[in-house]
């Protein structure tokens, strides 16, 4: 790995983490219940990107299994927690 | 020193990803109403994303002299999934400030 993509590697997961601690804080101070839920699946799709820049990283493929489950469970849950605030349950 | 162009453009395309993720943070943070704060993650979920995404693309296919399209269906799965999450949250929003008698947004 060349020091130009290390130092871009490195400042791009700077960003994602200082974008995460922003998300993190507005899942936390809400104020309503809906803005957590979309905080939190701010989180999960920042989390997905930083399992990409993981993968350029340590240039292992294996990683995008993980950032398609990542994908995967953050639209259930963000969807159940949707359905939730919706009606009360989550199936019905 | 030499510099393979991929890394050029990789490098380049991982730094703007950065930049649009903190700014949809930032927005996140900053803005003030709900329905205001819901724009500010589907600047992560399509153009991070996909800067990503052709960047690792471009990296491993140069890398692998032959295509490498992995990653494809990752931000094929995100773009399927992203609107629905937003739909049905704007609903659940909308039916939750309407229940308690909040200010709504006006009609378009």
């Amino acid at each position: 790995m060349t020091p130009l993509l290390s130092v871009a590697v490195t400042a791009t997961l700077v960003l994602y983490g200082l974008a995460m601690l922003l998300g993190l804080l507005r899942a936390l101070r809400g104020p309503r219940a809906q803005d957590r839920v979309l905080a939190v699946d701010f989180l999960y799709v920042v989390g997905m990107l930083v399992m990409l820049v993981l993968a350029i990283r340590y240039d292992s493929s294996t990683y995008f299994e993980g950032a398609l489950l990542m994908v995967l469970f953050g639209f259930v849950g963000s969807v159940a927690l949707a359905k939730f605030l919706l009606r009360g349950e989550v199936i019905e | 020193m030499h510099l393979p162009w991929s890394e050029i453009v990789l490098s380049a395309m991982l730094l703007a990803s950065g930049a649009v993720v903190f700014a949809a943070a930032l927005a996140l943070w900053r803005l003030p109403d709900f329905f205001l704060r819901m724009h500010a993650p589907a600047l992560a979920s399509t153009l991070a994303a996909w800067l990503v995404a052709f960047g690792s693309i471009v990296h491993f296919s140069t890398r692998a002299g032959e295509p490498s399209l992995h990653v494809w269906l990752t931000i094929v799965v995100l773009s399927i999934t992203a609107p629905v999450t937003t739909m049905v949250l704007a609903r659940a929003a909308m039916f939750r400030q309407r229940m308690s008698g909040d200010a709504m947004p006006p009609p378009l």
